[in-house]
């Protein structure tokens, strides 16, 4: 799956070449299949406040070597540094510098967890220090060495840190499913949400809706949503559906071959549900297209159909299962398709970048609609993933977009596709509204 | 097969019967049609250009599993074939199956009657449900003219067994020198009726022109196809019968935006060089293209379509064959069906006009329109049928609602399955909304002078 460079820098000779000259080195990430234990251990929680404690209970309840000190210990598996309490810049020192000493005991594809409250506006000593842990968690994140991260969970004052949202994230951070994701913050607003009873199989009994399926990160999403034991409905337009069909196989999805921009594409999606009795627990909006040109030659046939599917659609869709309202269950959980390029905006996708910027905002307003049913809408934003799409880039533009992140590669459909599965799980419940980046710590945008 | 069965007013436990309704004959259970998928079908050299028939055939039963959850399943039976079949493929249905995920237990039969084997294999299967041999059976049918099989000349082949079966390299050698350079040319499918030499556009042309077909009344046929089949995607009715391949989503030889004008300004292909035909009225807008695709049909009894929560949407009630002897000169190639069609409604006790949807398929727009007009043909009736009235004319609203080969394509062997599930779904629909049973006609011709039909009726909960 590495990409040529990648495979020459892991042979003998190229990671001697690679060495002498400082070329990047990219480590390879462990994935689910890799490291399916909950928590790489040992497990260090740093911090002395009562959340501390409460974290080393829950990671002890996982089955973890938990310790609160790194004294002799020759080699670190993970690190949750508990930060809920802080409130004057001069009290991060003493619970930080410690894991200073410990840096070069971290195992490959080590996990840090920087477990802290986000600045409210209303305390400016208090802000600043909770400011400054994002500052120190995104230094530490291009840190990290062999494949390593560093992370954030924000929990909003009044959360308690075992909500369900809190040990989510923690459990998905400290994962393998969150290879491809390092120096975010996630956001945990409310202490809504259920925890899921076989962490195994986090989406067992709920069923998942995946659009644009047939194929690249859609399948992968497909797959995994469907690994975490979730039954699947899956969407594509007409021309794939062979290729849906045949996923459908592979999965026992129910296929639906639907243009979601079509006129009454919503209208037909409740119908097809209701004729098969189906209700979604889970939205996976993730249909979307590229017609990359730059503004100065951008035409209607180049930006239509990009605002088209990448957005409107995912407006009109959420729409008609609302107002249908018999289509969606308890507590839905829409998760959207965003992009870097909708963060920090991209030379030559003025067209994508709008819609993806779109998105973020959408899932932000759409969270507000569905919290009084205890839904949440929230997105994740590729950064550069191998699919079909981005093997058709131009080489050096390829290998250039590679590069720049800390993990120095690019990541994998399989990657986007876990972030969706945590957060459309019942545990993500205090979760909204947010875009998570799954792009390696691209340097573009935050 | 016809005579045996005598047009009995016995009813059957399973199906009350209505006033008019067909008398259905005394048979265990019934045959139900539950669903159908095709690919869409595409022009010969078009998309699917270079995909064997077992790829196109494995496309439409992978489409039909998804879509009503058989994977794993094991089946009664798969019936189905292709009219232009490579030698190599001497197990087509089995080997496209084995592709599926449906249980590799489910065994397979490959048909074939021509045009007519898809509704042939969907005859076989119902006769087996019918039966009781079987509970559950998948028919289906495939054809890729684009990769049609090609064969070597018969003294290349006689010479290249000898060839093989030599004991020793002299002897081989030996057979191989006789090889001469002509040998070396392949043989294409023949286009053309063995016995006559003439193509089926030919001899379409002399029928046509003996029953007097006007070049506008086909095109209007063929106006009539498009737009009622580009009605039908546009109503998403095709939603649950077509999945899409290779990047098509739909039919390829459909033109929405088909006229008149467009149609008048074609020239004829078929008969003009025929003495017989004063003026060629056939052209490529009224006769079908050669096409690729295939379909499938799922059928089952009503015990195994209640265990698996699927909808019956027809029963199939009866089929008929015939044949005519065009060799001679004394029918027209491709008239079959309207000698068929009378002996089916005869046996059922039905009037043409007792059918509430016809399906006619289009092979060309003139044999739909010879065919009516021989049932409207006193003459034709008395002479040829036998009776003493015609069976008189159609609503012709009625007809080909959802549009047909002209439109559609026609992949020899899927045509049936297109039809049948199609069909189905129609009834299954309009019995819904007018709350009576609704009953369908199938016509299919076929070559070498014959011609399969079939009556099917709706099912509603």
């Amino acid at each position: 799956m590495a990409d040529a460079y990648t495979r020459f820098v892991r042979s003998t000779p190229g990671a001697m070449i690679a060495k002498r000259t400082g070329l990047p080195r990219p480590a390879r990430l462990l994935r689910r299949e890799d490291r399916p234990e909950p928590v790489l251990g040992p497990v260090v929680v740093l911090g002395d406040s009562a959340g501390a404690d409460q974290v080393a209970q829950l990671l002890l309840s996982w089955g973890a070597d938990v310790r609160r000190r790194f004294e002799e210990l020759r080699r670190v598996g993970s690190v949750v540094v508990v930060l809920d309490e802080v409130d004057a810049p001069d009290q991060l020192g003493p619970v930080l510098l410690p894991l200073a000493g410990a840096m070069r005991t971290l195992a490959p594809g080590a996990r840090v967890v920087a477990v802290s409250r986000p600045a409210t506006g209303q305390d400016p000593g208090r802000d600043a220090t909770r400011g400054g842990i994002e500052g120190f968690t995104r230094s530490l994140a291009h840190e990290m060495r062999s494949g390593g991260t560093a992370n954030g969970i924000l929990a909003a004052d009044g959360v308690a840190l075992d909500a369900p949202g809190v040990i989510g994230a923690l459990r998905f951070l400290l994962s393998a499913r969150s290879a491809f994701v390092t120096g975010q913050f996630l956001e945990v607003t409310t202490a809504a949400g259920t925890l899921t009873e076989d962490s195994a199989q986090p989406l067992a009994g709920r069923t998942a809706l995946v659009t644009g399926a047939a194929r690249g990160i859609g399948a992968a999403i497909a797959r995994t949503l469907a690994a975490d034991g979730a039954h699947l409905v899956v969407l594509d337009v007409p021309a794939a559906g062979t290729e849906l069909s045949r996923l459908a196989n592979e999965l026992r999805a129910v296929p639906i071959q639907l243009d979601v921009t079509s006129d009454g594409a919503g209208e037909r999606l409740v119908q097809f549900l209701r004729e098969h009795s189906l209700t979604l627990d889970v939205l996976v909006l993730n249909a979307g297209i590229t017609r990359d040109k730059l503004f100065a030659n951008m035409t209607p046939d180049r930006w239509d159909p990009v605002i088209g599917v990448n957005i409107t659609s995912q407006i009109t869709l959420t729409n008609a299962l609302i107002d249908a309202g018999d289509v969606l269950g308890a507590q839905p959980r829409v998760v959207s398709l965003a992009s870097t390029s909708g963060i920090a905006g991209n030379r030559g996708q003025t067209n994508y970048a709008t819609s993806k910027a779109g998105v973020m905002a959408f899932v932000d307003a759409l969270s507000s609609r569905l919290a009084e049913q205890g839904g949440t809408a929230n997105a994740v934003a590729p950064g550069f993933i191998e699919t079909e799409m981005t093997a058709r880039m131009p080489a050096i533009n390829r290998e250039v977009a590679r590069r720049v992140n800390s993990l120095q590669q690019g990541g994998l459909p399989v990657d986007v596709a876990e972030a969706i599965g945590f957060l459309s799980s019942a545990e993500a419940g205090g979760i909204q509204g947010q875009t998570l980046r799954v792009c390696g710590q691209n340097i573009v945008g935050r | 097969m016809s005579e045996s069965h005598p047009a009995a007013p016995a009813t059957t436990s399973a199906a009350p019967t209505t006033p008019g309704a067909p008398a259905a004959r005394e048979l265990p259970r019934e045959a139900l049609v539950l669903g159908g998928n095709r690919i869409p079908f595409a022009r010969a050299g078009g998309p699917y250009a270079g995909i064997s028939n077992q790829d196109l055939l494995t496309a439409a039963l992978d489409g039909l599993v998804a879509r009503f959850g058989l994977q794993g399943e094991k089946l009664g039976e798969i019936a189905g074939g292709a009219v232009l079949k490579l030698a190599a493929d001497l197990n087509l249905t089995r080997e496209s199956a084995l592709g599926t995920p449906l249980d590799p237990r489910t065994p397979a039969i490959d048909m074939g009657r021509a045009c007519a084997t898809g509704l042939e294999s969907v005859v076989h299967v119902s006769n087996r449900i019918q039966l009781g041999q079987i509970d559950s059976a998948i028919a289906c049918g495939v054809d890729s003219a684009s990769d049609s099989p090609i064969e070597v000349t018969p003294r290349l082949r006689r010479t290249l067994h000898r060839a093989f079966a030599a004991k020793t390299p002299v002897q081989r050698l030996k057979a191989l020198a006789g090889i001469r350079p002509g040998d070396l040319a392949p043989m294409p499918p023949r286009n053309s009726e063995p016995r006559t030499g003439l193509s089926m556009g030919e001899h379409m042309a002399l029928t046509a022109a003996q029953w007097g077909v006007s070049r506008e009344a086909q095109d209007e046929l063929a106006l009539a196809s498009h737009r009622n089949l580009a009605a039908a995607y546009e109503a998403g009715f095709l939603d649950d019968l077509v999945t899409g391949y290779r990047g098509l989503g739909k039919d390829q030889n459909l033109r929405a935006d088909s006229s008149m004008e467009k149609l008048a300004s074609l020239k004829p292909v078929f008969g003009v060089k025929s003495p017989q035909v004063a003026e060629p009225t056939m052209t490529a807008g009224n006769s079908t293209p050669l096409s690729d695709g295939a379909s499938a049909v799922l059928m089952g009894s009503a015990d195994w379509a209640a265990e698996h929560g699927l909808t019956p949407l027809a029963r199939v009630v009866d089929a008929r064959i015939s044949a005519v002897d065009f060799v001679h000169g004394e029918e027209g190639l491709l008239m079959a069906p309207a000698y068929a069609v009378p002996e089916l409604l005869d046996a059922n006790g039905m009037t043409l006009q007792d059918v509430d949807l016809y399906e006619i398929h289009e092979a060309f727009a003139s044999t739909v329109l010879a065919t009516l007009a021989a049932w409207e043909s006193e003459e034709f009736c008395r002479e040829k049928l036998g009776r003493s009235a015609p069976l008189g004319s159609i609503d012709r609203s009625r007809l080909n609602v959802a549009g047909s080969s002209l439109a559609a394509g026609h992949p020899f062997a899927a045509t049936g399955g297109r039809i049948v599930a199609t069909l189905a779904k129609l009834l299954h629909q309009r019995a819904l909304e007018t709350g009576r049973p609704q009953r369908g006609l199938i016509s299919v011709c076929a070559a070498a002078g014959q011609g399969s039909v079939a009556l099917l009726e709706s099912v509603t909960p």
